[in-house]
């Protein structure tokens, strides 16, 4: 059988190796980074004269037992395993991004919904087709008990009386189904107010809070109706809402864009705004905007990853309850393989329903005539699409198939693919290439805990 | 070990023997709406978990 793939790095002072197939992660001491060189390619004599410059004899053959023993026990270089799995083959639904409003009270320049309307008509979700919507979800959850609804937009708390009634009608549900309702909110809190932000708070298991760091990129890109910055009208709601969460769930969540290349200033934004569970993303857009990121970015982008994992070692030491999103990695409880290998489920798992009723992979393909897959009335009649999607993983990826970081980001985002190369199957450049950054740096950190 | 330290040995293909339960969560309904890991979700299977 073939020898396996490593992957090995040095960063923020550990050299560091991945084990690709087994998911085993070692940190190591620079002898044994350097015998890996060679490890797979020459006899020990040859390593010796390789490196005896370096390191004594004795070390190297110490160094080489343990490169040995970790071999014999499947931790290094280990062989590909049998992934030829049957994913969902009951098709199970467990998660829905509910788009409660198709309509937006500030008007970013990035908004990939068009403003609000995704590239539709501005419009709220009933009452009724949102109750038809929990219904469908629980409908086709099979066994699954732990079943999750986003409520998203445009901006959700235009429409949130219906929000109220459609989680208090999901808490009748979970009596009668035996399910249980994880709800999440994606808000841009420029509508906070007292009376919803007490019940975000207690019925809602997260809540997302969109904020892009300093006031002035902020300002630049969420802009409100008027032209102006949305920055000094929502910070004080955010606090004020986060304040409220105590031990619950929250993240403020920013989008970076080629506007803001050194982000880790938005990053610091946040610590000192007291906002300790945030997540800052790159922007999906199209390549022509003046703010897409370009390949010439890139480059300053990964820098600006390491740095802003430095930064990020240190804030924790101080402050360990201090969470970024993208370095978080759970080596011991993280997921199975299964998962691993299938990522977020869109267009199998996990569903968006519009407004209308109508159904879509997920919230990215909403508005995408050739992605909907059907309504809430007819159930999902494209089954050619849903297959696609459930195929799509990292098996079937040609680009993913020798990736060291297969296991982590697991194909990526589907909508990413599409959007840049027209093909859910062909993962893209860019992303995939700040991905693998932002696991160097994930590791990193754990291997500076 | 003197030269290694091992973050995590636990092997991924032993998960396939419980695998695909599906109670976890969905990687892109937290705080990444764009950018898909799974990485740093948890398993949620009660069985293994009770191990």
């Amino acid at each position: 059988m073939s020898k396996g793939n490593i992957h090995k790095f040095y960063l923020n002072e550990k050299y560091i190796v991945v084990d690709v197939n087994s998911g085993a992660v070692h940190v190591v001491e620079q002898i044994v980074y350097d015998i890996l060189d060679y490890y797979l390619d020459y006899e020990i004599n040859e390593i010796i004269d390789k490196l005896n410059n370096k390191y004594s004899r004795e070390m190297i053959l110490d160094a080489y037992e343990e490169i040995k023993s970790l071999e014999e026990e499947e931790l290094i270089y280990s062989s590909d395993f049998d992934t030829n799995f049957e994913y969902n083959k009951d098709n199970v639904i467990k998660a829905m991004c509910l788009h409660v409003a198709h309509d937006c009270n500030l008007k970013c320049r990035y908004c990939f919904a068009s403003q609000g309307n995704f590239k539709g008509q501005r419009k709220l979700m009933d009452l009724e087709t949102g109750m038809k919507a929990l219904d469908f979800l629980v409908e086709n959850s099979g066994n699954r008990r732990n079943l999750e609804v986003d409520f998203f937009g445009g901006e959700p708390l235009m429409n949130f009386e219906v929000v109220k009634d459609l989680v208090m009608y999901g808490r009748k549900l979970e009596k009668n189904k035996n399910k249980h309702f994880r709800f999440t909110i994606t808000t841009n809190a420029l509508l906070l107010n007292d009376e919803n932000m007490n019940f975000i708070n207690e019925n809602m298991d997260n809540v997302v809070l969109s904020l892009d760091g300093r006031k002035a990129v902020n300002d630049y890109m969420r802009m409100t109706l008027n032209d102006g910055g949305s920055y000094d009208i929502i910070v004080p709601k955010i606090k004020e809402m986060i304040g409220r969460r105590k031990d619950k769930d929250y993240y403020v969540r920013g989008t970076f864009t080629s506007k803001n290349l050194d982000f880790s200033q938005d990053f610091l934004e946040y610590y000192n705004n007291g906002f300790k569970n945030i997540s800052i993303e790159p922007v999906v857009t199209d390549p022509n905007e003046d703010y897409a990121i370009r390949e010439e970015h890139i480059e300053t982008i990964l820098k600006e990853y390491e740095e802003l994992s430095k930064k990020y070692i240190e804030l924790k030491k101080k402050d360990p309850e201090f969470l970024f999103f993208h370095f978080m990695i759970d080596l011991n409880q993280g997921p199975c393989a299964v998962k691993k290998a299938v990522g977020c489920g869109a267009g199998s798992e996990y569903i968006a329903v519009t407004p209308e009723g109508d159904i879509y992979p997920c919230h990215q393909f909403v508005g995408e005539e050739e992605f909907k897959m059907g309504t809430l009335e007819t159930g999902i009649i494209n089954k050619d699409l849903r297959e696609k999607f459930k195929r799509a993983n990292v098996n079937t990826k040609d680009k993913c198939k020798t990736c060291w970081a297969k296991y982590y980001c697991s194909g990526g985002c589907h909508a990413n693919a599409y959007y840049s190369n027209n093909d859910i199957l062909e993962p893209h450049e860019l992303s995939c290439r700040m991905e693998k950054k932002r696991l160097e740096c994930a590791l990193s950190i754990l291997a500076n805990e | 070990m003197q030269y290694i330290k091992t973050l995590t040995n636990k092997k991924l293909k032993d998960s396939l023997a419980y695998g695909g339960c599906g109670e976890c969560q969905t990687s892109c309904q937290s705080a990444c709406k764009t950018s898909c890991t799974v990485g740093n979700q948890k398993c949620e299977n009660k069985k293994v978990n009770k191990k």
